[in-house]
């Protein structure tokens, strides 16, 4: 590896950091105006024009407030829980390509890591629950547990459709053999369980058990404040931006789509097509946070079990046997 | 093995070790649970390191993400943060016996590395790579479950509904809980 690439290597590890933050900042912005709009109110539209500097006072607030530790929390657990709550978010963005020829990493087992990772950054959310020694992040945690594993599931058998149809486990080469047909066509099944399961893991309404406000309180980050709890925020609307990226790339043909600025700037079409469709994903996120009520613990756990995993493995069935005798 | 491998694998296995002896003396059955996903990490780490990536992801997603999760979800109903569990009682020649143990467990493994030829082996290290990327890909890993190993596969499928339905039976025997879990 000569001097150069490791530096653009590097270039690229800090442009995609800094946009996702950037992206992420901006993200809490824009859903809380989009929830305000839904909700017929105004929203925050105080701080700069439109409220657009909302998200740096919002920073800056957390970043000086008064950091409060429980006394009966157990230290080592309670600092490190944030932590792998963001690192985990973070490090899922390396395998995705975004363009043809701009990604990261291309892993030949890509999608396998990135239900690896997801599946370690469920841990922030049990060990902050555990480690803050308090009634309603211990509840918390405990669902936290119950409803990964099930959502989980759901979510790697979707994929498994996706799989099937590539023939690979290599994100880049998925989007490459989406170039005729986007998979969301004949993965429909496999696309709605992907996108249900996806709100679930990455705890988003109407699936936010583990931090349902009128039960739980704030759920695990009850005992958090000041930068900590801002950590959990931040990796909650990167895994919110991961799923984006993720259905965008397994069903929606990544950044597939006409040359709109000319066939010279081909690239630049593709980042276009992949911000856009990832972007609609998680304005369907918000949609949903807006328009659903929030599910009973005990039918999130009926639904993932009784109706999603069957229909994700119906879903298999199909994929396989029409990849087996038809083609 | 280049400079950058050897440096990772340093840290890997000093992951590893740390997180198997903290697994064993941590005091705290959570602690304990934290070194041992510390360790499986570790382990995956050296999957990769040995080009083995399919069995990397498996590790963390099966062991440290799924397996794991399990244990802390029973961990947690008895165990609260600051909480300490001595250990007071022991068996009599105790620590004389895993003294023993750990002296023949070692020994197993030397001989085993011996037979293998692993102290031997520097001419086809880089062959030997080439056959362990070949082994482990995702193709070549799923038809030997279905071909050769098709049997012992089967029976550990078996093995875990009978798991399946003892829980299913245990769970059912006192009243009908809404809480059900599934593995």
């Amino acid at each position: 590896m000569s001097v150069i690439e490791v530096v653009w290597m590097v270039a690229k590890i800090l442009i995609v950091f800094v946009v996702l933050l950037l992206a992420m900042a901006y993200l809490t912005l824009v859903e809380r105006r989009f929830v305000a709009w839904f909700q017929w109110r105004i929203g925050p539209n105080r701080v700069g024009p439109l409220g657009l500097i909302q998200p740096i006072a919002d920073g800056v607030k957390l970043l000086f407030k008064q950091e409060l530790i429980p006394a009966k929390a157990d230290k080592f657990v309670y600092f490190l829980a944030p932590a792998i709550s963001l690192i985990a978010a973070f490090a899922i963005i390396s395998v995705i390509p975004i363009t043809e020829h701009f990604y990261i990493a291309d892993v030949n087992v890509a999608i396998l890591l990135v239900l690896a990772i997801s599946s370690l950054g469920t841990y922030g959310i049990i060990f902050a629950g555990w480690s803050s020694g308090s009634k309603y992040p211990l509840v918390s945690g405990l669902r936290a547990c119950a409803q990964m594993i099930s959502y989980e599931l759901a979510l790697g058998f979707a994929v498994i459709g996706v799989v099937l149809m590539a023939g690979t486990f290599s994100l880049r080469e998925i989007v490459l053999g989406q170039e005729h047909i986007w998979y969301f066509i004949p993965q429909i099944l496999g696309f709605i369980v992907f996108l249900i399961a996806g709100v679930a893991e990455a705890n988003r309404a109407p699936f936010d058990m583990p931090e349902c406000e009128n039960e739980l309180v704030a759920g695990y980050h009850t005992e958090y404040s000041a930068m900590k709890f801002a950590m959990f925020y931040l990796g909650e609307y990167v895994a919110v931006i991961n799923v984006g990226m993720l259905a965008t790339v397994l069903f929606l043909g990544g950044w597939h789509g006409p040359a709109i600025f000319g066939a010279g700037l081909i690239g630049l079409s593709n980042l276009f097509w992949f911000i856009l469709k990832t972007c609609a994903v998680i304005f369907f996120f918000i949609w949903i946070r807006a328009t659903l009520p929030r599910f009973r613990y005990d039918q999130l756990m009926r639904f993932g079990w009784m109706v999603l995993l069957p229909l994700a493995l119906l879903n298999i069935i199909i994929t396989a046997g029409i990849r087996a005798f038809i083609q | 093995m280049n400079v950058i491998e050897l440096i990772v694998f340093i840290a890997a296995a000093a992951l590893a070790l740390v997180g198997a002896a903290g697994m064993v003396m941590s005091r705290n059955p959570v602690h304990s649970a934290l070194f041992l996903i510390a360790n499986f990490f570790a382990l995956a780490v050296i999957f990769l390191l040995l080009s083995a990536p399919v069995l990397a992801a498996l590790q963390v997603l099966v062991y440290a993400g799924a397996i794991m999760v399990l244990f802390l979800f029973i961990i947690f109903f008895f165990v609260q943060p600051g909480q300490k569990h001595l250990y007071v009682y022991s068996l009599p020649w105790q620590t004389f016996f895993s003294g023993i143990l750990v002296i023949v467990l070692i020994c197993i493994l030397v001989l085993g590395l011996y037979m293998g030829g692993v102290f031997t082996a520097e001419e086809h290290v880089q062959s030997a790579a080439m056959k362990v990327e070949e082994l482990t890909s995702p193709q070549a890993l799923g038809s030997a479950l279905f071909s050769r190993y098709l049997l012992p596969f089967e029976l550990t499928s078996l093995l875990l509904l009978a798991a399946m339905l003892g829980a299913v039976v245990l769970a059912r025997k006192e009243g009908r809980g809404d809480m059900e879990e599934k593995d």
